[in-house]
Protein backbone atom coordinates (compact mmCIF):
# COMPACT_ATOMS: atom_id res chain seq x y z
CA UNK A 1 0.00 0.00 0.00
CA UNK A 2 3.05 2.34 0.68
CA UNK A 3 4.85 1.77 -2.14
CA UNK A 4 1.99 1.97 -4.02
CA UNK A 5 0.68 5.53 -2.78
CA UNK A 6 4.22 6.81 -2.84
CA UNK A 7 4.41 5.71 -6.87
CA UNK A 8 0.89 7.72 -7.29
CA UNK A 9 2.56 10.37 -5.34
CA UNK A 10 5.41 10.87 -7.14
CA UNK A 11 3.76 10.69 -10.81
CA UNK A 12 2.17 14.17 -9.57
CA UNK A 13 -1.20 13.52 -11.34
CA UNK A 14 -3.24 17.16 -11.62
CA UNK A 15 -6.34 15.82 -10.72
CA UNK A 16 -5.27 14.15 -7.33
CA UNK A 17 -5.22 16.89 -4.37
CA UNK A 18 -4.56 13.61 -1.80
CA UNK A 19 -3.24 10.58 -1.53
CA UNK A 20 -3.58 8.86 1.91
CA UNK A 21 -2.48 5.36 2.75
CA UNK A 22 -3.74 3.58 5.61
CA UNK A 23 -3.15 -0.39 6.51
CA UNK A 24 -7.07 -0.71 5.12
CA UNK A 25 -6.75 1.03 1.71
CA UNK A 26 -5.80 3.97 -0.53
CA UNK A 27 -7.77 7.06 -0.63
CA UNK A 28 -7.24 9.06 -3.79
CA UNK A 29 -8.85 12.64 -2.87
CA UNK A 30 -9.69 14.03 -6.31
CA UNK A 31 -9.92 17.84 -7.04
CA UNK A 32 -13.41 19.01 -6.75
CA UNK A 33 -13.67 20.70 -10.55
CA UNK A 34 -12.14 17.32 -11.65
CA UNK A 35 -15.29 16.66 -14.27
CA UNK A 36 -13.99 13.25 -15.46
CA UNK A 37 -15.42 9.42 -14.52
CA UNK A 38 -14.21 9.05 -11.06
CA UNK A 39 -14.22 5.66 -10.68
CA UNK A 40 -12.08 5.29 -14.25
CA UNK A 41 -9.92 8.32 -13.67
CA UNK A 42 -8.60 6.45 -10.29
CA UNK A 43 -8.07 2.94 -11.74
CA UNK A 44 -6.25 4.95 -14.45
CA UNK A 45 -3.96 6.53 -11.64
CA UNK A 46 -3.22 3.11 -10.05
CA UNK A 47 -2.63 1.52 -13.28
CA UNK A 48 0.13 3.65 -15.06
CA UNK A 49 1.59 3.83 -11.29
CA UNK A 50 1.52 -0.16 -11.50
CA UNK A 51 2.46 -0.08 -14.92
CA UNK A 52 5.75 2.16 -14.34
CA UNK A 53 6.84 -0.16 -11.70
CA UNK A 54 6.47 0.43 -7.87
CA UNK A 55 9.65 1.31 -5.75
CA UNK A 56 11.81 -0.78 -3.88
CA UNK A 57 10.75 -1.17 -0.27
CA UNK A 58 14.25 0.83 0.72
CA UNK A 59 13.56 3.46 -1.50
CA UNK A 60 10.02 4.66 0.14
CA UNK A 61 9.90 6.79 2.77
CA UNK A 62 12.66 8.98 4.55
CA UNK A 63 14.97 7.53 7.44
CA UNK A 64 14.37 9.91 10.63
CA UNK A 65 16.22 9.33 13.88
CA UNK A 66 14.35 10.71 16.61
CA UNK A 67 16.09 11.51 19.92
CA UNK A 68 14.06 10.01 22.83
CA UNK A 69 14.70 10.30 26.80
CA UNK A 70 13.39 7.60 28.70
CA UNK A 71 14.27 8.71 32.17
CA UNK A 72 11.27 8.14 34.79
CA UNK A 73 10.21 11.42 34.34
CA UNK A 74 9.08 11.02 30.66
CA UNK A 75 8.25 7.32 31.03
CA UNK A 76 4.92 7.03 33.42
CA UNK A 77 4.40 3.48 32.08
CA UNK A 78 7.96 2.03 31.78
CA UNK A 79 8.18 0.43 35.03
CA UNK A 80 4.53 -1.68 34.68
CA UNK A 81 5.52 -2.00 31.26
CA UNK A 82 8.47 -4.01 32.33
CA UNK A 83 6.75 -5.65 34.83
CA UNK A 84 4.63 -6.71 32.18
CA UNK A 85 6.74 -7.90 29.92
CA UNK A 86 9.21 -9.67 32.58
CA UNK A 87 12.06 -7.75 31.55
CA UNK A 88 14.66 -4.91 33.20
CA UNK A 89 13.26 -1.16 32.55
CA UNK A 90 17.22 -0.70 30.63
CA UNK A 91 16.16 -3.92 29.06
CA UNK A 92 13.03 -2.13 27.38
CA UNK A 93 14.27 0.68 26.69
CA UNK A 94 17.10 -1.46 25.00
CA UNK A 95 15.02 -3.36 22.82
CA UNK A 96 12.67 -0.21 22.01
CA UNK A 97 15.55 1.75 20.73
CA UNK A 98 17.26 -0.85 18.61
CA UNK A 99 14.83 -1.95 16.26
CA UNK A 100 13.80 -0.08 12.77
CA UNK A 101 10.23 0.76 13.11
CA UNK A 102 8.60 1.61 9.23
CA UNK A 103 5.69 4.31 9.58
CA UNK A 104 2.47 2.08 8.75
CA UNK A 105 0.35 4.68 8.53
CA UNK A 106 -0.64 8.70 9.74
CA UNK A 107 -4.28 9.39 11.30
CA UNK A 108 -5.97 10.44 14.65
CA UNK A 109 -4.12 13.58 14.64
CA UNK A 110 -1.72 15.53 12.20
CA UNK A 111 2.03 13.76 12.38
CA UNK A 112 0.31 10.83 14.70
CA UNK A 113 2.08 7.95 12.61
CA UNK A 114 1.53 4.65 13.88
CA UNK A 115 4.84 2.33 13.35
CA UNK A 116 5.30 -1.57 12.87
CA UNK A 117 8.34 -3.24 14.01
CA UNK A 118 7.89 -3.44 17.95
CA UNK A 119 10.50 -6.21 19.55
CA UNK A 120 7.42 -9.04 19.90
CA UNK A 121 8.71 -9.19 22.99
CA UNK A 122 7.46 -6.01 24.10
CA UNK A 123 4.31 -6.54 22.33
CA UNK A 124 0.95 -5.50 25.13
CA UNK A 125 -2.60 -4.53 25.22
CA UNK A 126 -3.42 -1.45 25.73
CA UNK A 127 -3.50 0.34 29.51
CA UNK A 128 -6.94 -0.52 30.90
CA UNK A 129 -7.74 3.11 31.52
CA UNK A 130 -6.42 5.78 29.34
CA UNK A 131 -4.68 8.84 30.57
CA UNK A 132 -7.35 11.63 30.55
CA UNK A 133 -3.45 13.67 28.67
CA UNK A 134 -0.34 12.32 27.58
CA UNK A 135 2.33 14.85 27.22
CA UNK A 136 3.17 16.16 23.56
CA UNK A 137 6.23 14.25 22.50
CA UNK A 138 5.52 11.07 24.52
CA UNK A 139 6.71 7.73 23.25
CA UNK A 140 4.30 4.99 23.69
CA UNK A 141 4.05 1.54 23.00
CA UNK A 142 0.87 -1.09 22.46
CA UNK A 143 0.08 -3.99 20.72
CA UNK A 144 2.73 -4.51 18.03
CA UNK A 145 3.18 -0.71 17.22
CA UNK A 146 4.90 2.18 18.67
CA UNK A 147 3.54 6.03 18.44
CA UNK A 148 4.45 9.25 19.28
CA UNK A 149 1.81 11.75 20.43
CA UNK A 150 1.70 15.04 18.44
CA UNK A 151 -0.10 16.77 21.14
CA UNK A 152 -1.20 16.72 24.24
CA UNK A 153 -4.08 14.44 24.17
CA UNK A 154 -5.77 11.80 25.95
CA UNK A 155 -4.45 8.08 25.17
CA UNK A 156 -4.07 4.96 26.34
CA UNK A 157 -0.91 3.79 24.85
CA UNK A 158 1.44 2.73 27.10
CA UNK A 159 4.62 6.15 27.55
CA UNK A 160 7.99 4.78 27.76
CA UNK A 161 9.85 7.84 26.85
CA UNK A 162 9.30 11.32 25.44
CA UNK A 163 11.21 13.20 22.67
CA UNK A 164 11.89 17.39 22.63
CA UNK A 165 11.58 17.09 18.85
CA UNK A 166 7.87 18.82 17.79
CA UNK A 167 6.10 15.76 16.25
CA UNK A 168 4.24 18.48 13.92
CA UNK A 169 4.56 21.95 13.65
CA UNK A 170 2.80 23.49 10.88
CA UNK A 171 5.26 26.99 10.23
CA UNK A 172 8.04 23.93 10.06
CA UNK A 173 8.95 22.36 6.16
CA UNK A 174 8.04 19.73 6.11
CA UNK A 175 5.38 20.51 8.76
CA UNK A 176 5.54 16.47 9.45
CA UNK A 177 8.37 14.70 11.52
CA UNK A 178 6.86 11.72 9.82
CA UNK A 179 5.43 10.32 6.37
CA UNK A 180 4.38 7.74 5.32
CA UNK A 181 6.65 4.57 4.95
CA UNK A 182 9.40 6.60 6.76
CA UNK A 183 11.86 4.46 8.60
CA UNK A 184 12.63 5.45 12.21
CA UNK A 185 15.29 5.04 14.97
CA UNK A 186 14.69 6.20 18.14
CA UNK A 187 18.41 7.39 19.37
CA UNK A 188 18.15 7.64 23.77
CA UNK A 189 18.91 10.37 25.31
CA UNK A 190 19.66 11.89 28.58
CA UNK A 191 17.40 14.59 30.61
CA UNK A 192 20.22 16.84 29.91
CA UNK A 193 20.21 16.94 26.33
CA UNK A 194 15.95 16.48 26.53
CA UNK A 195 16.41 20.24 27.77
CA UNK A 196 19.01 21.42 25.23
CA UNK A 197 17.03 20.36 22.35
CA UNK A 198 13.94 21.39 23.43
CA UNK A 199 15.61 24.55 23.88
CA UNK B 1 -9.83 46.52 11.90
CA UNK B 2 -13.24 44.94 13.48
CA UNK B 3 -13.57 45.11 16.34
CA UNK B 4 -15.08 42.46 18.44
CA UNK B 5 -17.43 43.38 21.19
CA UNK B 6 -19.18 39.90 21.68
CA UNK B 7 -17.64 36.82 20.19
CA UNK B 8 -20.70 34.81 19.93
CA UNK B 9 -20.59 31.33 19.44
CA UNK B 10 -17.49 29.45 17.52
CA UNK B 11 -16.68 32.44 15.15
CA UNK B 12 -13.33 30.98 13.62
CA UNK B 13 -11.65 32.70 10.03
CA UNK B 14 -12.30 30.18 7.46
CA UNK B 15 -11.23 29.66 3.53
CA UNK B 16 -11.13 26.80 1.56
CA UNK B 17 -8.69 25.14 3.36
CA UNK B 18 -5.18 23.71 3.04
CA UNK B 19 -4.94 20.51 0.79
CA UNK B 20 -2.47 18.33 0.26
CA UNK B 21 -1.65 17.10 3.66
CA UNK B 22 -3.84 14.34 4.43
CA UNK B 23 -1.16 12.08 3.95
CA UNK B 24 0.72 13.39 7.44
CA UNK B 25 -2.66 13.31 8.92
CA UNK B 26 -3.87 16.69 8.27
CA UNK B 27 -7.10 17.30 6.76
CA UNK B 28 -8.49 20.32 4.29
CA UNK B 29 -10.84 21.88 7.06
CA UNK B 30 -11.80 25.20 5.78
CA UNK B 31 -15.46 26.24 5.59
CA UNK B 32 -18.23 23.83 7.13
CA UNK B 33 -20.22 25.21 3.83
CA UNK B 34 -18.00 26.45 1.02
CA UNK B 35 -20.54 26.95 -1.42
CA UNK B 36 -21.86 29.96 1.26
CA UNK B 37 -18.15 31.23 1.62
CA UNK B 38 -18.03 31.45 -2.54
CA UNK B 39 -21.47 33.93 -2.51
CA UNK B 40 -20.80 36.03 0.40
CA UNK B 41 -16.87 36.40 -1.10
CA UNK B 42 -18.39 36.77 -4.67
CA UNK B 43 -20.72 39.27 -3.01
CA UNK B 44 -18.38 41.79 -1.77
CA UNK B 45 -15.75 41.36 -4.92
CA UNK B 46 -13.44 38.52 -3.28
CA UNK B 47 -12.01 35.74 -4.96
CA UNK B 48 -14.02 32.76 -3.69
CA UNK B 49 -11.18 31.44 -1.76
CA UNK B 50 -10.53 34.28 0.24
CA UNK B 51 -11.30 33.65 4.03
CA UNK B 52 -14.19 35.02 5.90
CA UNK B 53 -15.49 35.10 9.39
CA UNK B 54 -17.50 31.28 10.02
CA UNK B 55 -20.44 31.88 12.45
CA UNK B 56 -22.41 29.37 13.91
CA UNK B 57 -25.30 29.48 15.54
CA UNK B 58 -25.40 32.39 17.62
CA UNK B 59 -23.65 35.64 15.79
CA UNK B 60 -21.22 38.13 17.38
CA UNK B 61 -21.51 41.67 18.19
CA UNK B 62 -18.63 43.69 15.53
CA UNK B 63 -17.57 47.32 15.41
CA UNK B 64 -16.31 48.32 12.13
CA UNK B 65 -13.63 50.95 12.39
CA UNK B 66 -13.57 52.24 8.77
CA UNK B 67 -15.85 51.91 5.93
CA UNK B 68 -16.08 48.41 5.18
CA UNK B 69 -18.09 46.88 2.34
CA UNK B 70 -19.47 43.07 3.76
CA UNK B 71 -21.85 40.80 2.71
CA UNK B 72 -23.57 37.69 5.09
CA UNK B 73 -24.59 34.48 3.82
CA UNK B 74 -25.70 31.01 4.86
CA UNK B 75 -27.40 30.83 7.85
CA UNK B 76 -30.35 33.42 8.15
CA UNK B 77 -28.92 35.39 11.12
CA UNK B 78 -31.15 37.85 13.53
CA UNK B 79 -29.72 41.08 12.40
CA UNK B 80 -30.33 44.49 11.12
CA UNK B 81 -28.19 43.76 8.23
CA UNK B 82 -29.70 43.31 4.38
CA UNK B 83 -28.59 39.14 4.04
CA UNK B 84 -26.88 37.52 0.91
CA UNK B 85 -26.38 41.56 -0.63
CA UNK B 86 -23.20 43.88 -0.52
CA UNK B 87 -23.66 46.12 1.77
CA UNK B 88 -21.34 49.00 3.10
CA UNK B 89 -21.23 49.64 6.55
CA UNK B 90 -19.92 53.19 7.77
CA UNK B 91 -16.60 53.78 9.84
CA UNK B 92 -17.78 52.76 13.71
CA UNK B 93 -21.25 50.88 12.58
CA UNK B 94 -22.19 48.32 15.80
CA UNK B 95 -23.28 45.55 14.20
CA UNK B 96 -25.35 42.54 16.36
CA UNK B 97 -26.07 39.57 14.90
CA UNK B 98 -28.10 37.48 17.04
CA UNK B 99 -29.14 33.70 16.36
CA UNK B 100 -29.37 31.55 13.31
CA UNK B 101 -33.30 31.49 12.82
CA UNK B 102 -32.60 29.27 9.25
CA UNK B 103 -29.80 27.17 9.01
CA UNK B 104 -26.25 27.07 11.33
CA UNK B 105 -23.54 28.84 9.39
CA UNK B 106 -23.20 32.08 8.53
CA UNK B 107 -19.97 33.92 6.28
CA UNK B 108 -19.15 37.31 6.77
CA UNK B 109 -16.83 38.57 4.28
CA UNK B 110 -15.37 41.56 3.61
CA UNK B 111 -14.02 43.53 0.81
CA UNK B 112 -10.28 42.74 0.59
CA UNK B 113 -10.02 39.68 3.05
CA UNK B 114 -8.80 39.34 6.26
CA UNK B 115 -5.05 40.38 7.07
CA UNK B 116 -4.02 37.19 8.64
CA UNK B 117 -0.80 35.20 7.26
CA UNK B 118 -1.69 32.13 5.62
CA UNK B 119 0.20 28.60 7.22
CA UNK B 120 0.10 26.09 5.09
CA UNK B 121 -1.44 28.17 2.28
CA UNK B 122 -4.70 28.62 4.22
CA UNK B 123 -6.04 31.19 5.99
CA UNK B 124 -8.56 28.77 8.11
CA UNK B 125 -8.65 27.99 11.37
CA UNK B 126 -7.56 24.57 13.13
CA UNK B 127 -8.46 24.11 16.49
CA UNK B 128 -7.30 21.02 16.90
CA UNK B 129 -3.92 21.89 15.89
CA UNK B 130 -4.36 25.15 17.31
CA UNK B 131 -3.01 26.96 14.32
CA UNK B 132 -4.29 29.43 11.06
CA UNK B 133 -6.84 32.22 11.64
CA UNK B 134 -6.61 33.76 14.47
CA UNK B 135 -3.98 32.16 16.12
CA UNK B 136 -5.65 28.96 15.52
CA UNK B 137 -8.16 30.12 17.98
CA UNK B 138 -12.10 31.01 18.13
CA UNK B 139 -12.24 34.81 18.32
CA UNK B 140 -12.36 35.96 21.68
CA UNK B 141 -14.28 39.58 23.26
CA UNK B 142 -11.53 42.28 22.65
CA UNK B 143 -10.45 40.56 19.86
CA UNK B 144 -9.34 43.29 17.17
CA UNK B 145 -9.48 41.54 13.43
CA UNK B 146 -7.20 42.57 11.13
CA UNK B 147 -8.07 44.20 7.87
CA UNK B 148 -5.90 44.78 4.80
CA UNK B 149 -4.45 48.29 5.05
CA UNK B 150 -6.25 49.64 2.08
CA UNK B 151 -9.60 47.83 3.28
CA UNK B 152 -11.59 50.80 3.48
CA UNK B 153 -10.35 52.34 -0.35
CA UNK B 154 -11.06 48.91 -1.48
CA UNK B 155 -14.43 48.97 0.30
CA UNK B 156 -15.69 52.12 -1.66
CA UNK B 157 -14.41 51.42 -4.67
CA UNK B 158 -16.08 48.10 -5.19
CA UNK B 159 -19.45 49.27 -3.99
CA UNK B 160 -18.99 52.16 -6.71
CA UNK B 161 -18.87 49.95 -9.10
CA UNK B 162 -21.79 47.92 -8.12
CA UNK B 163 -24.91 48.37 -10.63
CA UNK B 164 -28.60 49.04 -9.67
CA UNK B 165 -27.99 50.11 -5.78
CA UNK B 166 -29.40 52.55 -3.55
CA UNK B 167 -27.91 54.24 -0.63
CA UNK B 168 -25.82 51.40 1.01
CA UNK B 169 -27.09 48.40 -0.48
CA UNK B 170 -28.04 46.83 -3.22
CA UNK B 171 -31.84 46.37 -5.21
CA UNK B 172 -31.02 42.40 -5.54
CA UNK B 173 -29.46 39.77 -3.04
CA UNK B 174 -28.57 35.78 -4.32
CA UNK B 175 -30.87 33.32 -2.80
CA UNK B 176 -29.43 31.11 -0.55
CA UNK B 177 -28.50 27.66 -1.97
CA UNK B 178 -27.44 25.13 0.82
CA UNK B 179 -30.02 26.45 3.69
CA UNK B 180 -33.01 23.96 4.47
CA UNK B 181 -36.23 25.16 3.33
CA UNK B 182 -38.10 22.37 6.00
CA UNK B 183 -36.30 19.44 7.94
CA UNK B 184 -35.54 16.32 7.90
CA UNK B 185 -32.99 17.13 4.47
CA UNK B 186 -32.28 14.68 2.73
CA UNK B 187 -28.80 13.37 2.26
CA UNK B 188 -27.82 11.20 -0.86
CA UNK B 189 -25.19 8.64 0.39
CA UNK B 190 -23.20 6.16 -1.36
CA UNK B 191 -22.64 2.59 -0.06
CA UNK B 192 -20.05 2.39 2.59
CA UNK B 193 -17.04 0.32 2.59
CA UNK B 194 -18.38 -1.95 5.31
CA UNK B 195 -22.36 -1.40 4.27
CA UNK B 196 -22.94 -5.11 3.90
CA UNK B 197 -21.82 -5.78 6.92
CA UNK B 198 -23.94 -4.37 8.89
CA UNK B 199 -27.19 -6.98 9.80
CA UNK B 200 -30.21 -6.04 7.58
CA UNK B 201 -31.95 -4.32 10.43
CA UNK B 202 -29.38 -2.23 10.67
CA UNK B 203 -29.04 -1.51 6.70
CA UNK B 204 -32.90 -0.76 6.96
CA UNK B 205 -32.21 1.49 9.93
CA UNK B 206 -29.62 3.44 8.75
CA UNK B 207 -32.11 4.48 5.20
CA UNK B 208 -35.41 4.93 7.05
CA UNK B 209 -34.48 6.63 10.25
CA UNK B 210 -34.64 9.99 10.73
CA UNK B 211 -31.78 11.37 12.47
CA UNK B 212 -30.95 14.09 14.83
CA UNK B 213 -27.75 16.10 15.28
CA UNK B 214 -26.45 15.42 18.83
CA UNK B 215 -25.40 18.03 20.79
CA UNK B 216 -21.91 17.49 21.34
CA UNK B 217 -21.16 17.56 17.28
CA UNK B 218 -18.25 19.67 16.10
CA UNK B 219 -16.55 20.98 13.20
CA UNK B 220 -14.94 17.27 13.11
CA UNK B 221 -18.15 15.66 13.04
CA UNK B 222 -21.89 15.16 13.03
CA UNK B 223 -22.89 12.50 15.92
CA UNK B 224 -26.43 11.29 15.00
CA UNK B 225 -29.37 10.37 17.32
CA UNK B 226 -31.23 7.69 16.14
CA UNK B 227 -31.57 4.21 16.62
CA UNK B 228 -28.20 1.64 17.56
CA UNK B 229 -26.70 0.00 14.67
CA UNK B 230 -24.91 -3.12 14.75
CA UNK B 231 -22.95 -5.23 12.66
CA UNK B 232 -23.56 -8.79 11.54
CA UNK B 233 -19.94 -9.59 11.73
CA UNK B 234 -18.03 -8.60 14.62
CA UNK B 235 -14.51 -8.80 12.69
CA UNK B 236 -11.47 -6.24 13.14
CA UNK B 237 -11.51 -3.74 10.78
CA UNK B 238 -8.36 -2.07 9.56
CA UNK B 239 -7.88 1.33 10.02
CA UNK B 240 -8.64 2.84 6.55
CA UNK B 241 -8.73 6.32 4.94
CA UNK B 242 -12.03 9.00 5.76
CA UNK B 243 -13.23 11.65 3.59
CA UNK B 244 -15.16 14.62 3.89
CA UNK B 245 -18.67 13.24 4.62
CA UNK B 246 -17.56 9.63 5.56
CA UNK B 247 -20.61 8.15 7.93
CA UNK B 248 -18.90 6.13 10.56
CA UNK B 249 -20.14 3.64 13.23
CA UNK B 250 -18.36 3.22 16.46
CA UNK B 251 -18.85 0.40 18.79
CA UNK B 252 -21.63 2.68 20.42
CA UNK B 253 -23.56 2.22 17.21
CA UNK B 254 -24.21 5.90 17.22
CA UNK B 255 -23.09 7.07 13.83
CA UNK B 256 -20.84 9.96 13.31
CA UNK B 257 -20.53 11.79 9.91
CA UNK B 258 -17.65 13.22 9.38
CA UNK B 259 -17.32 17.06 8.94
CA UNK B 260 -14.17 19.97 7.80
CA UNK B 261 -11.53 19.07 10.48
CA UNK B 262 -11.87 15.02 10.46
CA UNK B 263 -9.36 12.62 10.92
CA UNK B 264 -7.97 11.51 7.86
CA UNK B 265 -7.62 7.31 8.75
CA UNK B 266 -10.04 5.86 10.88
CA UNK B 267 -10.85 2.28 12.17
CA UNK B 268 -14.12 2.42 12.47
CA UNK B 269 -16.38 0.84 10.05
CA UNK B 270 -17.79 2.83 7.23
CA UNK B 271 -21.36 2.48 6.84
CA UNK B 272 -21.69 5.34 4.22
CA UNK B 273 -20.26 8.15 2.40
CA UNK B 274 -22.61 11.28 1.75
CA UNK B 275 -21.84 12.23 -1.65
CA UNK B 276 -19.96 16.23 -2.02
CA UNK B 277 -23.28 17.87 -3.44
CA UNK B 278 -24.81 17.13 0.21
CA UNK B 279 -22.50 18.11 2.18
CA UNK B 280 -22.70 21.41 2.61
CA UNK B 281 -26.15 21.17 3.58
CA UNK B 282 -25.28 19.02 5.86
CA UNK B 283 -23.08 21.58 7.52
CA UNK B 284 -26.33 23.86 7.39
CA UNK B 285 -28.07 21.47 10.50
CA UNK B 286 -27.68 22.75 14.14
CA UNK B 287 -27.94 21.04 16.77
CA UNK B 288 -31.06 18.91 17.08
CA UNK B 289 -31.36 18.80 13.23
CA UNK B 290 -33.23 16.90 11.58
CA UNK B 291 -31.60 14.44 8.65
CA UNK B 292 -32.46 11.15 6.72
CA UNK B 293 -30.38 9.07 4.27
CA UNK B 294 -31.91 8.38 0.72
CA UNK B 295 -28.93 5.54 -1.01
CA UNK B 296 -27.94 6.49 -4.78
CA UNK B 297 -24.84 5.29 -6.72
CA UNK B 298 -22.09 6.75 -8.41
CA UNK B 299 -23.67 8.60 -11.54
CA UNK B 300 -26.24 10.31 -9.38
CA UNK B 301 -23.76 11.24 -6.97
CA UNK B 302 -21.89 13.21 -9.71
CA UNK B 303 -25.20 13.79 -11.25
CA UNK B 304 -25.72 16.19 -7.69
CA UNK B 305 -22.20 17.71 -8.03
CA UNK B 306 -22.31 18.78 -11.76
CA UNK B 307 -25.58 20.67 -10.74
CA UNK B 308 -24.58 22.05 -7.82
CA UNK B 309 -21.57 22.86 -9.39
CA UNK B 310 -23.55 24.66 -11.83
CA UNK B 311 -26.22 26.29 -10.07
CA UNK B 312 -22.99 27.92 -7.86
CA UNK B 313 -21.45 29.30 -11.09
CA UNK B 314 -24.77 30.48 -12.31
CA UNK B 315 -24.83 33.28 -9.36
CA UNK B 316 -21.11 34.06 -9.23
CA UNK B 317 -21.43 35.33 -13.01
CA UNK B 318 -24.52 37.39 -12.34
CA UNK B 319 -22.98 38.67 -9.38
CA UNK B 320 -19.85 39.63 -11.50
CA UNK B 321 -22.07 41.50 -13.86
CA UNK B 322 -23.78 43.33 -11.44
CA UNK B 323 -19.80 44.60 -10.49
CA UNK B 324 -19.23 45.25 -14.33
CA UNK B 325 -17.12 42.10 -14.73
Amino acid sequence: MQRLAFAVHARGEPELRDVVPALGGLALHFHPDFAGDLVQSALGVVERALDHGLPAPAKVGREVEVPVCYEPEFAPDLAEVARRVRLEPDEVVRRHAAAEYRVLMIGFAPGHAYMGGLHPSLSLSRRATPRPEVPAGSVAIANEQTVVYPYAIAGGWNVIGRTPIAVFDARRDPPSLFGPGDRVRFRVISQSEFQELAG
Amino acid sequence: MIKVLRPGLLMTLQDLGRHGHQHVGLCPGGAMDPVSLALANALVGNDAGAAALELTVLGPDLEFERDTLVALCGAEFEVKLPLNRPVLLEAGTRLAIGRALRGARGYLAVAGGFGVEPVLGSRSTYLPGGFGGLNGRTARRGDVLPLEEDSQEVSRERFSRLKRKNDKTVRWSVPPQTVPEHEPVVLHVLDGQHFASFDVASQRAFLDAVWKIAPDSNRMGFRLEGPKLARAADDEILSGPTCLGTVQVPSSGMPIALMADHQTTGGYPKIAEIVSADVPRLAQLGPGGRLHFARCGLDMAAELRHHNRERLETALRGIAWEYGK
